[in-house]
């Protein structure tokens, strides 16, 4: 087997007594998309910091490339592409230029890097808006044109913390796509986000970080298994009737879970469950029986009280 | 658990260089990002610095010239009054510039536009960043100083060969003042602390015997004076231009050697703290 482009071990990252990251140990392999997903805090971007060489790690061990990021910070930066969560696109600068100007910090030549430009621009689907400023692109070009600048020194890695956050949905498939083609290219794609469809759609394999530990770790199937069941019935009795209901509907399906205003029913078959509850003479005002997701997973593990 | 192999696979082309995570070698790519984003966005802010002491100039030295008459300076030399305070406007142009472009300009590019943490994702290192961005600040002064000069030229003042040692000498007072600037601007997190940095420079440019000779205040006073690094370009600059030169210069020298030092230092430090920790 080839080389881990990214191995992590025991890494903990500590601000004073507050552990960001708290003992995470995962490995990534050449080509494979990686996901680190979890709620906010969790300690995502700090482990994209320290994977990115720019944040120094307090214990554990880290190799990015095969090198310590504490001694060969420079070397391993410069095989990486960065896409930080806000963007930080240099705003006095055109579109083409913040290309052109962001390969130079590489050492890299003028002229290839004149080519890189308008081939990314391309990629970006940019093409026409080389000369445009900055601040007039939308959310999603502006995403695009930082994914364009993290690719403009042929990375071996690239780094995507929350690449879609705060995107509309037509401007997130455009960059699922574009991310997409990076993937089929063979690029290594190191990501984060708390979208669960963005997970399912981009990683091969993936960790549900929480409070800087790890929760889980497998593929998007494998962990649906694990902790969900194939489908999940929703069922809607009324917020004031849901806690009433629950007690009668013990023994239907894998589990149930009781929420404010539904209850989900985990089941290998969500039709033959709501038939179940129907027959018993329970009439739900509303039903729905979808596959099982990531995001079942995700509450699950790392709970549904809403984390600040 | 210790089974990350890195230090094996590092390769043995890499050798070690302390130095290495600090710097790049690459201060020209953060100058040429400067030169882009100065000639797109901000020549029209530029060229206004460059009038302000060519009006003081005008002012004082022409204006209130004619009331005053001819000055003795401290050599014992008499010399006509605007020849007496152009050459310390001119080192104050080349302060200005440098003042400017490392002061609020790296302010804004540090607290809002996140420039530097861009860049310190990339190869470079926060030295490759200090040292293009002072040097971009460094060339500003430099402008300014140079089109001072030839006013002063053009109006007689220059009273001495020694004036185009000058020019090295303001290169040296802007590269001071950027250094300086950017470090401490480097520690600065709000507009009021900014606003500070006005509150020393406008004092420290109306009284380092730029007007009028240190010898007017008491004797602490004077000290207090020679302290502030202004001072030193004006006696360095005011020594050249006319003519009354000596070996007690190259102290002048070695205070702005020593500020461009403190500066560097601490502005990379800063850099690396701020963005690489």
């Amino acid at each position: 087997m080839s080389q881990p482009v990214i191995v992590a071990r025991d890494l903990v990252k500590r601000y004073g007594d507050f552990a960001a990251v708290d003992g995470i140990s995962f490995e990534v392999a050449p080509g494979e998309s990686f996901g680190l997903l979890g709620p906010n805090g969790a300690g995502k971007s700090t482990t994209m910091r320290m994977v990115g060489a720019v944040s120094t790690r307090t214990a554990g061990d880290l190799a990015i490339l095969g090198l310590d990021p504490d001694r060969f910070g420079p070397e391993i930066r410069s095989q990486l592409g960065v896409v930080p969560q806000a963007d930080n696109l240099d705003t006095e600068l055109r579109v083409r230029e913040n290309l052109l100007v962001y390969g130079r910090y590489f050492g890299l030549p003028r002229k290839l890097v004149a080519e890189r430009a308008d081939e990314l621009l391309a990629f970006a689907q940019l093409e026409d808006k080389g000369k445009a400023k900055v601040d007039s692109l939308s959310g999603g070009m502006k995403r695009r044109l930082t994914i364009a600048r993290a690719l403009v020194n042929d990375p071996r890695v690239l780094l995507l913390d929350e690449p879609t956050t705060g995107l509309d949905p037509q401007a997130r498939h455009i960059l699922w796509d574009r991310l997409f083609r990076l993937k089929e290219q063979g690029t290594t794609l190191l990501l984060t986000t708390h979208y669960m469809d963005e997970a399912e759609q981009l990683c091969d394999r993936l960790v549900v970080v929480d409070k800087g530990k790890i929760m889980a770790e497998g593929t998007p199937a494998a962990l649906i298994r694990r902790y969900s069941s194939r489908e999940v019935l929703e069922v809607r009795f009324g917020s004031d009737r849901n806690a009433d209901v629950a007690d009668q509907l013990a023994g239907i399906g894998d589990r149930l879970e009781v929420l404010p205003d539904r209850i989900l029913v985990y089941s290998e078959n969500g039709e033959a469950e709501l038939e179940r509850i129907t027959s018993a003479g329970l009439h739900p005002l509303t039903s729905l029986v979808r596959r099982s997701s990531l995001e079942d997973v995700f509450l699950r593990l790392t709970g549904r009280s809403l984390i600040e | 658990m210790s089974d990350v192999t890195h230090r094996d696979l590092a390769p043995a082309s890499l050798p070690l260089r302390p130095a290495r995570s600090l710097y790049a070698g690459n201060a020209r790519a953060v100058m040429f990002r400067g030169w882009r984003a100065t000639r797109s966005t901000n020549w029209l802010v530029m060229v206004s610095g460059f009038f302000e002491p060519i009006f003081y100039l005008l002012a004082m030295g022409i204006g209130l010239g004619t009331l005053v008459g001819d000055v003795t300076t401290e050599s014992g030399q008499v010399v006509p009054y605007a020849a007496f305070i152009a050459p310390a406007l001119l080192a104050v142009a080349a302060m200005n510039g440098a003042i400017y472009d490392s002061t609020w300009n790296v302010f804004f590019k540090m607290q809002f536009a996140r420039l530097y943490e861009g860049m310190l994702s990339t190869s470079l290192g926060p030295l490759d960043v200090a040292l293009g961005e002072i040097l971009l600040a460094l060339l500003r002064g430099a402008l300014y100083a140079v089109g001072f000069q030839l006013v002063m030229q053009a109006l007689g003042l220059n009273l001495s060969w020694w004036a185009l040692l000058a020019l090295p000498a303001v290169l040296l007072i802007a590269f001071g003042f950027a250094s300086l600037g950017m470090a401490i601007t480097s520690y600065m997190k709000t507009f009021q602390q900014m606003d500070w940095i006005n509150f020393v420079m406008l004092p420290m440019f109306l009284f380092s015997a730029t007007f009028y000779p240190i010898t007017v205040y008491p004797q602490w006073l004077q000290v207090v004076i020679q302290a502030l690094p202004l001072w030193h370009g004006v006696e360095l600059v005011r020594g050249l231009t006319t003519g009354a030169v000596d070996w007690g210069m190259l102290w002048h020298v070695l205070y702005y050697a020593v500020m461009i030092a403190v500066g560097l230092v601490f502005t990379t430090k800063r850099l690396r703290a701020l963005f690489l920790d």
